[in-house]
């Protein structure tokens, strides 16, 4: 065999990439490195602190009840969200001209910004001016959402599915159609009743974009911010304070940078080892 | 078991069906009797699938009925048919094991779990699948996975006849043999009907009794391999069964004899060709053409070495004719004559046979 040929000047091509990545992600994050390591009074004054923050942070009460209503909030709208989708996908038409009339009505949640849609609902389920809170009123079901964490949560979960929804129902309804007929005319001449298509053809048909759309929905929805941060504010009280509206408490509302900084750290760890843990739990399968 | 009768059978997947064009299935009618190893042949798009979708139930025809034995069964569903599939690409239920795959039809019908497991194992043997039985189904090979289809319709008892929708298409060249012989084997262990749907030649003619041709939506001929080969009804049967295909030459009729380049072409039995025929034409196979002192005046074109025989092209004016030429025998270079065996002559009007 010939000798290997060594060409150092492939580097100079991957630069663009890394001066891009660098600026893009690695930078900025160093400097949250650095900040969670330090503290500082202002006018670019240092102190090495260690991992003291990192320490204050994990044995803070306050975060420990910021994460586990985090937890509590993407497991709901991932049980509601995953079956809900899967099966508005299984119901909409196979084909004729129903079908773009279905797929545009889904896609537009999903076109409307988030700080719109917080907007939106807050008016909407205002309980003296909103359509929503009316509705509810009028049943005789006392609703308030500003004041009460029960409610508060209802309408916070309640917009979510409304706006992300339709990214499962339309991630399912694409590897629905990427089931060939013969399945299901195998499956008719075997006598499988329609329960049995779902369980044993669609349903694993549907694993791996089930699997992108179970992704994307938790890391989207454990760094929620905007929509309950319009909605409620994280209140009433401290109730839907999620993870990332204390984030911006503490490092914008109280400036405490280093202990920020730290918290940004542990978070960014926590949805990389649950994403992947996900994916390796759910492609176990395929490797074999 | 039974008999499979297609009575004045016609498709169209369009709602209002205008012109000829327009039916995916010409009007037909025919019979496929119990036990038989049929093959339905012809090139891609001719309405080989629509007729095995009719066949198993899974299209409703939009005329004429379909009859299983005595029973009318045009408007049964699939699953009450008794009948099974192959479908060209390998139909199983990945996240089955093999066994629970071939269990699944029987346990559909709700069949005691005893007899399940006696006639999965019985069939697995059989096919050769006893091996993996309990591996996961989606982990075999493609012919391991078409071998699975084909077991889901042998476990049922109640199957009348099963169908092939080009099973071989996705599996490797040196086992395509093998799974056909194995196919020609269990069909004369079963006993079941069996529709081969192909286009190609060589499967039909080496699995079938009897081939049925299809050709734009209407059967052509039905017949022994043998009878496809000597006597085409079509010419389309001539040029799609055999290699190179039949010599079709346009002709025109003297009294009852037809006559190409000036000449009287003999033909067995005489040739009338009906009224308003548009297009006369000779049919000729290449094997039945030979060099010959007189005849019809040819000139080389080409030949091209086929191993043991030659194929030498020639041409009369506008019309190509192909014949054989054993290895060792050689080419005559000029004043070329062809002359035509009588025996194997045939004359078609507008395609069909008339002599």
């Amino acid at each position: 065999m010939a000798a290997k040929t060594t060409n150092q000047k492939a580097w100079f091509f991957i630069i663009p990439v890394i001066a891009l990545v660098a600026f893009n992600a690695l930078i900025p994050l160093m400097t949250v490195v650095n900040y969670s390591v330090q503290e500082t009074f202002g006018n670019n004054v240092f102190f090495w602190e260690g991992v003291k923050w990192f320490e204050q942070v994990l044995h803070s009460p306050r975060f420990h009840a910021s994460l586990l209503r985090q937890f509590a909030f993407t497991f709901i709208i991932l049980a509601i969200e995953i079956p809900f989708g899967v099966a508005v996908a299984l119901s909409m038409p196979r084909q004729g001209p129903w079908v773009s009339v279905c797929l545009v009505l889904m896609a537009l949640p999903l076109l409307i910004p988030w700080n719109v849609v917080g907007a939106m609902w807050n008016i909407f389920a205002l309980p003296d001016i909103g359509f929503l809170g009316r509705v509810i009123n009028g049943m005789g079901i006392d609703y308030n959402f500003t004041q009460q964490p029960v409610a508060a949560w209802f309408t916070t979960i309640l917009m979510d599915v409304w706006h992300w929804t339709s990214l499962v129902v339309l991630l399912a309804y694409a590897g629905l159609r990427s089931i060939p007929d013969a399945f299901y005319q195998a499956a008719k001449i075997d006598g499988a009743k329609p329960w049995a298509v779902f369980r044993y053809i669609q349903l694993p048909k549907l694993k791996r974009v089930l699997t992108i759309a179970v992704l994307l929905r938790f890391m989207d929805s454990f760094m929620i911010y905007t929509e309950p941060f319009v909605l409620t504010g994280g209140g009433p009280g401290n109730s839907t304070t999620f993870l990332s509206i204390d984030l911006v408490k503490i490092a914008l509302g109280q400036f405490d940078l280093g202990p920020a900084a730290a918290m940004s750290l542990i978070y960014f760890l926590i949805v990389l080892l649950l994403c992947w843990v996900f994916y390796t739990l759910m492609m176990k399968d395929e490797e074999q | 078991m039974s008999t499979i009768t297609l009575k004045d059978l016609r498709h169209s997947y369009m709602a209002n069906p205008a012109t000829d064009a327009d039916w995916a299935l010409k009007k037909m009618s025919v019979e496929w009797s119990d036990g038989g190893a049929y093959a339905l042949l012809g090139p891609s798009g001719c309405g080989k699938t629509t007729l095995l979708n009719i066949i198993s139930g899974l299209l409703a025809p939009s005329e004429g009925s379909v009859w299983f034995g005595d029973d009318d069964v045009t408007h049964i569903p699939p699953d009450r048919r008794n009948i099974a599939q192959v479908f060209q690409f390998p139909v199983v239920y990945d996240t089955m094991s093999v066994y629970d795959n071939l269990a699944f039809p029987l346990r559909n019908r709700g069949i005691a779990e005893a007899d399940v497991d006696k006639k999965v194992r019985e069939i697995a043997t059989m096919i050769d699948l006893d091996a993996m039985l309990f591996d996961r189904a989606s982990g075999l090979t493609a012919d391991g996975k078409q071998k699975i289809s084909l077991g889901r319709g042998l476990v049922r008892s109640d199957v009348n006849v099963i169908m092939f929708d080009e099973p071989l298409t996705v599996i490797d060249p040196h086992l395509k043999w093998v799974l056909r012989s194995k196919l020609k084997e269990l069909h004369q262990k079963v006993g079941s009907t069996m529709i081969y749907v192909t286009h190609d030649q060589t499967e039909a003619l080496t699995f079938a009794d009897q081939v049925v041709v299809m050709h734009d939506g209407t059967v052509v001929q039905i017949g022994t391999p043998v009878e496809l080969f000597e006597k085409p009804q079509h010419t389309f049967v001539g040029h799609f069964i055999g290699s190179p295909g039949m010599n079709v030459l346009p002709c025109q009729l003297d009294s009852g004899k037809p006559i190409f380049a000036g000449q009287v072409v003999e033909t067995e039995g005489g040739v009338s060709a009906p009224d308003g025929t548009m297009a006369l034409e000779l049919g000729v196979r290449p094997e039945f053409v030979s060099f010959a002192k007189e005849g019809i005046p040819v000139d080389v074109v080409k030949v091209s070495d086929a191993g043991r025989y030659s194929v030498v092209e020639t041409r009369h004016g506008e019309s190509h004719i192909k014949l054989l030429v054993r290895e060792g025998e050689s080419v005559p270079a000029d004043n070329v004559h062809v002359r035509l065996d009588p025996a194997h002559t045939q004359v078609y009007a507008d395609g069909w046979i008339v002599s």
